[in-house]
């Protein structure tokens, strides 16, 4: 299979890539080295050339069974799982929350117990708590895959981030990326944090005090010197080789987090006035879905620094790496 | 049958008379008989006799704080099963929680506790009733006619007395009758988390609740002492705040009194993450995989705190503003555990590792042996004991309740093999320096960890 080979050499690797690849679930790049991201990477970089061609479907995980569950809703996530599967030949078999026995009354581990049961190999899910997937990874045999548990963690997110950042800038490492809004509710930005500071970026954060984490620096201690907080976006919109902006939701008012949309806009917006101060080849970028108007102007949003699409059309081809290299078996290859 | 034991050659660790000498004891009749220092206690033909050398014997331990789930939530635990563990773990006096089904708001719950605890219960247990009907926060109970059938203290745990002008009744009414409120000190508005608020639940993104949320109320209830000169009596007490709160109202000579528990003196917030250590121990640990992290038996309210509010309370005890050591066993099924974090039920299962737990402390030279004792026996009985019917003492004519134990002994915890229902500890698999090895009760053994050769 063309896949397994790597691509700049164009002839069969002695080792396909999901062999090297040892890991059973993703569920945080918090504990992934910056070689494995490196490897799903270079993996997302082959599949972004099988969806290139004028046939995108290959073989490569026929007779396996990806279950997607999404307790929470999604539209990109979920069609990019599913997309990234089907292109893959995998069966995929999709579950929501409204349609599955957890609106009954069924236990998420009792649920994934009976997906495991019906031979589902991997398990993509989505879930509105922190550390539901961590959860079922323990206590079933499943394969799973975090599409976004809670406030903690989105790690194909920000794996396609990543992919997205160094295929425009052709590196991560020394970098500036400039995460700005509601870091304390993001997933994206948590798991974005360990990406970006394991691959060498330096990361800023900038937002509202009351949505900056407790002890956000302690928290990520682990990615040391690399992870700052810069409280006035005019000060960090010049340092900024990347600006990533989160969506605000509109609960955060009615929670007393912030008094209105309109003063957040104002301190917070990324528009052409702001980025007028920023380097001249500073991108931005945002996870989706966009309140236009909001934490991004329409014009931005849609103008040609905005990778949106961009983050969107990669998010596929990184997920059929995640995919690949955890239920591959070479049977197909 | 003799009616006698004799524990033999152990050393005597009495706080409520300064003891602490090798010696003998002698239990006749359900109460303690003779106590001798030096030993060479003669004892009547056939008493049994517990060979307690190099072992430390103490009055029964007192728990000022444990659930055990009866009447209403037997899945969980019973009168029966949870004095059982209580006596594995050392403890004879029991006061038990009134958040049960129906709570403990009416002479006819407490007269069943107490009379299914003398028919199946292995050690004494004296309940706590609810401040207000029902728990719900509205309207006082009838503290005197629960008094009157039993209730040695007022609490609404698992919830705080959140209506300020509420509490301020309660402990005014209770002036007449002498007994505490024993307060779960949480702004039930601030708590909104499920861990406490800080570096560990910002990189889980878990909501946290500050330790703020627990000092303010803390504050709230010390003043109100100070206005009605009733007894407040904080519960599992966990932030370095209310450690200096309640130290500055015993300065003040105010009627406060503070507890903590076993597993907010030695394990910290990183244990939900799965950074899993004994504090003192090595230090934070980044969690990894999937592994332990979001560890549901590490959810408990008040939460595990961050290590300089463990170091305070550990301070708070060994210097007596925290008087007692409770254990806030709190026992779940499996099925209340085993779900994702924030819809897990708070609690951790304590009587059988308390005493294993708080050793630590005494391994790692942070409090003496005598003052750790007294944190268990003497400190807590003072508090409860309104009756002076002798709980937490060795003094002669005092109920025959004795701890022995081995310092030292070690062992791994297996959650399975408690005699608790409750199998939710987060210790499960962790070796512990310390243990209990026979339980006397009003002068019965009700446990016993020798081996069936050396029973007598």
């Amino acid at each position: 299979m063309t896949i397994a080979r790597s691509p700049e050499r164009g002839k069969a690797a002695a080792v396909a890539p999901w062999q090297e690849f040892h890991r059973r679930h993703v569920l945080d790049l918090d504990d992934f080295s910056s070689e494995e991201i490196e490897q799903v990477l270079t993996t997302a970089g082959a599949m972004s050339e099988v969806l290139g061609r004028r046939i995108r479907k290959v073989p490569t995980l026929r007779g396996r069974t990806i279950v997607t569950l999404f307790l929470e809703p999604s539209t990109r996530t979920r069609a990019s799982f599913e997309q990234a599967g089907k292109v893959l030949s995998a069966d995929v078999i999709n579950l929501s929350g409204s349609e599955s026995s957890v609106k009954k009354g069924e236990s998420l581990v009792d649920t994934a117990k009976t997906l495991e049961a019906l031979g589902a190999d991997v398990l993509v899910m989505r879930h509105p708590m922190s550390g539901a997937p961590n959860l079922v990874a323990r206590a079933t045999g499943l394969r799973v895959v975090n599409a976004g548990d809670g406030w903690h963690a989105h790690p194909t997110q920000a794996l396609l981030d990543l992919f997205t950042i160094r295929q425009r800038l052709g590196r991560v490492d020394r970098l500036t990326v400039l995460i700005v809004g509601d870091i304390l509710h993001s997933r994206v930005a948590r798991s974005n944090i360990w990406g970006l500071t394991k691959l060498g970026a330096r990361v800023v954060l900038c937002g509202p005090p009351t949505l900056m984490p407790s002890q956000a620096l302690a928290a990520f201690a682990a990615a040391g010197q690399r992870l700052s907080i810069e409280p006035d976006l005019e000060h960090a919109i010049p340092q900024a080789d990347v600006i990533m902006t989160l969506r605000l939701q509109k609960e955060r008012m009615d929670s007393g987090f912030l008094p209105s949309m309109r003063e957040y806009a104002a301190l917070y917006q990324i528009n052409d006035q702001r980025l007028a101060r920023a380097k001249p080849a500073a991108l931005v970028m945002h996870p989706g879905p966009m309140n236009a108007g909001v934490e991004i102007s329409h014009e931005v949003a849609h103008g040609p620094r905005s990778l949106v699409e961009t983050q969107v059309t990669n998010g596929v081809a990184v997920r059929m790496a995640i995919l690949y290299l955890l239920a591959a078996t070479g049977e197909d290859a | 049958m003799s009616n006698s034991i004799l524990i033999r050659g152990g050393r005597i660790i009495d706080p409520s008379q300064g003891m602490d000498a090798t010696g003998d004891l002698l239990i006749r009749d359900g109460v303690v008989a003779a106590l001798k220092a030096g030993g060479g206690l003669p004892a009547p033909a056939g008493t049994p006799v517990v060979d307690a050398r190099g072992l430390i014997v103490t009055p029964g331990f007192v728990d000022l704080h444990a659930h055990l789930r009866q009447p209403g939530f037997e899945e969980k635990e019973n009168i029966a099963t949870g004095t059982r563990a209580a006596a594995r773990g050392g403890f004879t006096t029991l006061c038990c929680m009134p958040n049960t089904e129906p709570a403990i708001d009416s002479r006819a719950t407490i007269e069943f506790i107490l009379a299914t605890a003398k028919s199946a219960g292995l050690v004494r247990v004296w309940p706590i009733a609810a401040v207000t009907v029902g728990r719900q926060g509205k309207q006082l109970t009838e503290m005197a006619e629960l008094a009157a059938a039993g209730a040695v203290a007022f609490s609404d745990d698992g919830s705080p007395v959140a209506d300020a002008r509420l509490m301020r009744s309660a402990l005014a009414y209770c002036t007449r009758l002498g007994l505490p409120i024993s307060d779960h000190c949480e702004d039930p508005v601030l708590a909104r988390g499920v861990m406490h608020e800080g570096g560990v639940s910002s990189r889980l993104g878990l909501p946290g609740s500050p330790a703020a949320a627990e000092d303010v109320m803390v504050a709230r209830d010390i003043m109100l002492a100070e206005v009605t000169g009733g007894r407040v009596h904080i519960a599992h007490l966990s932030t370095a705040g209310a450690v200096d709160l309640v130290r500055q109202a015993k300065a003040k000579r105010l009627p406060v009194t503070a507890e903590a528990a076993p597993h907010h003196l030695t394990l910290t917030d990183e244990w939900v993450a799965g950074g899993q250590h004994l504090t003192g121990h090595a230090g934070s640990v980044v969690h990894a995989g999937c592994g332990p992290a979001y560890d549901t038996n590490c959810k408990v309210n008040p939460p595990l705190r961050s290590k300089e509010h463990v170091e305070a309370v550990i301070e708070g005890l060994r210097e007596g503003v925290i008087d007692a050591i409770a254990t806030d066993h709190a026992p779940h099924t499996v099925t209340d555990k085993l779900c994702e974090f924030e819809n897990a039920a708070y609690g951790i299962t304590g009587l059988e590792t308390a005493l294993g737990s708080v050793l630590s402390l005494v391994h790692q030279s942070r409090i003496s042996l005598p003052a750790l004792v007294d944190r268990l026996t003497w400190g807590p009985a003072k508090i409860i004991d309104h009756a002076k019917i002798g709980i937490g003492t060795l003094r002669p004519g005092a109920p025959g309740d004795v701890a022995v134990f081995d310092p030292d002994a070690e062992w791994q915890v297996d959650a399975q093999a408690f005699a608790s229902k409750g199998k939710n500890t987060p210790l499960h698999g962790e070796r512990l320096r310390g243990a209990i090895v026979v339980t006397v009760f009003a002068g019965t053994l009700v446990h016993d960890a020798r081996s069936k050769g050396k029973r007598s």
